[in-house]
């Protein structure tokens, strides 16, 4: 039963960057019951709706952020039968190629890994207090929310 | 109670945190916005637009029909754009 199954889960906000395969070492690292990680990172993109970004800064609500985060692994936890979770997400002001945030899914299947990460990165974009201010060519402003990222989010909820 | 702002809120209420005490006929998180708004041009500007405004009490989600008694900590930010 997915009751027994051991499952570690790592939460952090911070301004320092990541390491992809650190992460996913001490995911794994003396388990032989982990078949599939999925690794999702998210990364600060040059292009939005075609102008130029030059920087991004995240912002967050310190305590609520970490709260809604775990709350959302609880949730995909109890969803699908994981090994482990590792959610990373960072703030302050990055520039176009850096990465910003990091979900990595472990479990003996790929489909619940591949699963879970899909469903927790959804719910982070809607409902994770984080905002995105961009400065671009064409000046400073807070980057708006998207239709399509509620959209993606709702189908988790669906019957 | 302690009420705090993110993002663009933030920066158009011009602080971000402060102690309130809004008097007892202010009971859901519609009434406080609406008891802000009519507090100053800051506020007003703020919540222009309430129905976009997103409310946590003590660091959870909750609708605008919330009721804020018993609250420690309330925030109110634009809709979130993490991840």
């Amino acid at each position: 039963m997915a009751a027994s199954v051991t499952c570690p889960v790592t939460i952090r906000i911070q301004e320092a960057d990541f390491d992809i395969a650190r992460e996913t070492a001490l995911l794994t690292k003396s388990r032989t019951d982990i078949g599939a990680v999925v690794s999702f990172s998210g990364i600060c993109r040059a292009d939005e709706d075609s102008a130029n970004i030059a920087a991004l800064t995240l912002e967050h609500y310190p305590g609520m952020a970490e709260e809604e985060i775990k709350r959302h692994v609880d949730e995909a936890v109890s969803r699908w039968p994981l090994n482990g979770v590792t959610v990373i997400h960072r703030v302050g002001r990055f520039m176009p190629g850096e990465n910003i945030v990091l979900v990595l899914t472990a479990s003996q299947h790929r489909q619940a890994a591949f699963q879970a990460a899909e469903f927790l990165m959804d719910y982070l974009k809607t409902n994770a207090p984080f905002w995105k201010k961009e400065e671009s060519e064409a000046g400073t402003g807070w980057v708006e929310a998207q239709a399509r990222d509620d959209e993606a989010a709702a189908r988790w909820t669906k019957p | 109670m302690k009420v705090k702002y993110f993002a663009w809120v933030r920066e158009r209420v011009g602080k971000a945190e402060e102690t309130i005490e809004p008097p007892a006929t202010v009971r859901t998180v519609a009434e406080l916005i609406a008891w802000l708004s009519s507090q100053s041009e800051a506020y007003a500007y703020a919540f222009e637009k309430p129905k976009v405004i997103r409310a946590a009490i003590d660091h959870a989600h909750v609708k605008s029909d919330a009721a804020i008694a018993g609250a420690r900590e309330i925030a109110f930010f634009p809709p979130m754009t993490g991840g």
